[in-house]
């Protein structure tokens, strides 16, 4: 991935410099391993800071709503699906960006691998050649990139971007899959065993909403669980209090969720958050055959009434 | 000078039953891959002492997330009606077992919010009274660690009743004061060390060593305030920031709280709750106004609350024990030494 790091900084600086966009929303090199920070490039020389490789997950589209300005912005599959919304809900108009298109070969779940190193501390990653080296202070690994994918890239099905101004690689070729093999063991369990599952999924969450925060749908000036008059949702880590917020801010995304796994991501304790976006996005798709951030042209199913919408919940 | 104890790791699931026989013990739990925090354990094997730090500091220990702090009845026939009183609260003695030095000098500088001459949160004072403190050395700090350039370090007895130290075959415990020796005389097995232990000196000196120099806090403070405040910097560091709490709810010094009252029927109770400097619902002021409305603001507040204002407010070091839990949390990798340095150099916005 890394030669996109060289192709981003060309086009970064030759925008600015052209003074076609004000800036430039990119990654730079991160502090920690298998971390990159979310960077924006007002000038030609910070433009060298930006780099690309299998760390920049977060989906940078988040930086989008209501900008002023015209700007860049480097667009994988998800990103790009994400940016559709944004233009369809109207957070920025379409002739402020230059969407700068990267295809995708998904991302690396820092997770996955600190769960198979067991405590030792990375200290060095390299990735090449489709292989993730780690050493620390006594030890060297290597890992297959494959295995060490994010659950959301490893089941993406829009790995290109989906608009974009300037393609900055060859497109890559997308995969067949079913997306909801998880939701699925889900939908099968009983009402008090789903209970139950939901409880235990979000009993380590500290409401710290990194989730929320993370996703670009997430854009309210004020959301529901910040409303004090009235307010609508318990501050505690009761289940019922913190399933609340999750089933809510899952409902919000609902045909509007790209599953770009940067809440899943953004979580400091590892909360499988998607779990509640997959099922709605499944639905979603099931009742109106529609994918959230593909198309740009006409409302989303959730946004407008048609006298034709299924309603199978009528019975 | 302080003693110095031996006993081996083979006796050390007896040594924690003993404990167990006399106190709450709360160790840190692998889940999974991962130790989330310190939990309550119900058996001595629970209780692991190989981790690196736990993903949750211990402070909700004494400063819960959510601490019920009083509850009331709203029934009209009652005649307590509306009288708030103290919610039941356990203070029974317990043992916090293999706390990290920084998650235990943390406890310090907590207390000049929640214990001074003047001010003494109840329930606060009254869980460090009632817990032993038994600290574990660290051996193999994480690389997000910076303890060392906070004042603290992988064998700092700051805050600490105890400290463990592993010493191969067995730990090598520093009993630091009377509540420690009390606590320690519950188990068995402990032989006195009279001589220095070499090894161990060197061991500590190793992990020292092992740990970068993150940034000088003392260079911070002896900025001018507006200095710093008026940083075009701030604005580098605040893009990526998406204002989640993540950073502060992990940190063991972020002690900032709301009291709410929730009602349900006619019974209340009033909340204590973890809130953050993040949230723009922090500061907003029941007029509406808020002055702390936008995201530089909020982020130039953590830092600045941590590094800068409690340095000059306690004339102590900063408000940071060097953990680098909020560097490993944060979603957008925003990392406190990368910005520790830019107040200390002021005005540079490349990486050190």
């Amino acid at each position: 991935m890394q030669p996109y790091s060289e192709s981003i900084r060309e086009a970064a600086k030759r925008l600015l410099l052209e003074k076609r966009v004000d800036a430039v929303i990119g990654f730079r090199q991160g502090t920690v391993p298998f971390m990159n920070e979310p960077f924006l490039a007002r000038s030609p020389e910070q433009a060298d800071q930006l780099v690309w490789d299998g760390n920049c997950a977060i989906n940078l589209a988040n930086y989008l709503p209501k900008r002023n300005g015209s700007v860049a912005i480097a667009a994988k599959g998800c990103d790009s699906r994400s940016i559709v919304i944004h233009l369809v809900e109207n957070q920025i108009r379409r002739e402020q960006l230059y969407v700068l298109g990267i295809p995708c070969q998904g991302m690396t779940d820092k997770r996955k691998i600190a769960d198979r190193l067991n405590g030792r501390q990375v200290l060095q990653a390299v990735e090449t050649d489709g292989k993730v080296r780690v050493s620390g202070r006594d030890f060297e690994q290597s890992f297959e990139r494959a295995d060490l994918l994010q659950e959301n890239c490893a089941i993406c099905t829009h790995k290109n971007p989906v608009i974009y101004d300037e393609l900055l690689g060859q497109l890559v070729e997308e995969q067949q899959i079913d997306r909801y093999e998880q939701t699925g063991k889900i939908e099968s369990m009983l009402p008090e065993q789903k209970r139950l599952y939901f409880e235990k999924l979000v009993q380590p969450c500290i409401r710290c909403y990194a989730c929320r925060n993370a996703c670009p749908a997430c854009y309210c000036p004020t959301c529901f669980v910040d409303e004090s008059k009235p307010q609508w949702l318990g501050k505690t880590t009761d289940p019922t209090d913190t399933l609340t917020f999750h089933f809510l801010r899952a409902f919000h995304v609902a045909g509007r969720c790209t599953d770009c796994g940067s809440c899943e991501r953004a979580c400091p304790v590892g909360i499988r958050v998607r779990l509640f976006t997959m099922e709605l996005e499944k639905q979603v798709k099931q009742l109106y055959g529609y994918e959230a951030g593909v198309i740009q042209n006409g409302r989303p199913p959730l946004d407008a009434f048609r006298s034709d919408d299924p309603e199978p919940f009528l019975g | 000078m302080s003693d110095i104890y031996y006993n081996a790791k083979e006796n050390f699931t007896g040594v924690i039953e003993q404990l167990m026989g006399r106190y709450r013990v709360y160790a840190p739990v692998k889940e999974g891959c991962h130790h989330h925090g310190f939990a309550p354990i119900e058996k001595a094997e629970a209780a692991d002492l190989g981790f690196n730090n736990t993903r949750l500091s211990p402070k909700g220990l004494f400063h819960p997330q959510a601490e019920r702090m009083f509850e009331y009845s709203l029934a009209k026939d009652d005649p307590q009606a509306g009288i708030v009183k103290e919610a039941q609260k356990d203070f029974s003695p317990r043992v916090l077992l293999g706390v990290r030095p920084c998650d235990a000098k943390a406890f310090d500088l907590d207390d000049s919010n929640f214990n001074t001459e003047t001010i003494k949160d109840p329930w606060w004072v009254r869980r460090r009274e009632t817990t032993t403190m038994i600290g574990l050395a660290c051996d193999s700090p994480c690389s997000t660690c910076f303890c060392t350039s906070m004042g603290s370090g992988p064998y700092d007895t700051a805050g600490l009743d105890v400290l463990l130290v592993d010493a191969g075959e067995g730990y090598a415990a520093e009993v630091l004061n009377e509540k420690g020796k009390n606590t320690l005389a519950v188990t068995s097995g402990w032989t006195p060390v009279t001589s220095a232990i070499l090894p161990l000196t060197h061991k500590k000196k190793a992990s020292e060593q092992s740990i970068g120099i993150a940034f000088d806090p003392a260079a911070i403070a002896k900025k001018q305030m507006l200095e710093i405040y008026n940083s075009p910097a701030w604005e580098e560091v605040q893009f990526a920031c998406i204002n989640c709490g993540a950073c502060t709810f992990v940190c063991p010094t972020c002690w900032c709280f709301d009291i709410q009252d929730e009602v349900c029927g006619d019974k209340g109770e009033r909340l204590r709750l973890w809130d953050s400097c993040m949230f723009p619902l922090f500061t907003l002021h029941g007029s509406g106004h808020n002055p702390r409305s936008n995201k530089t603001q909020r982020v130039r507040q953590r830092f600045m609350h941590k590094l800068k204002y409690y340095q000059d407010k306690y004339n102590s070091g900063p408000a940071c024990v060097g953990c680098g839990r909020c560097v490993q949390a944060c979603p957008v990798n925003i990392d406190i030494r990368q910005v520790g340095r830019q107040m200390a150099s002021q005005g540079c916005s490349q990486p050190a």
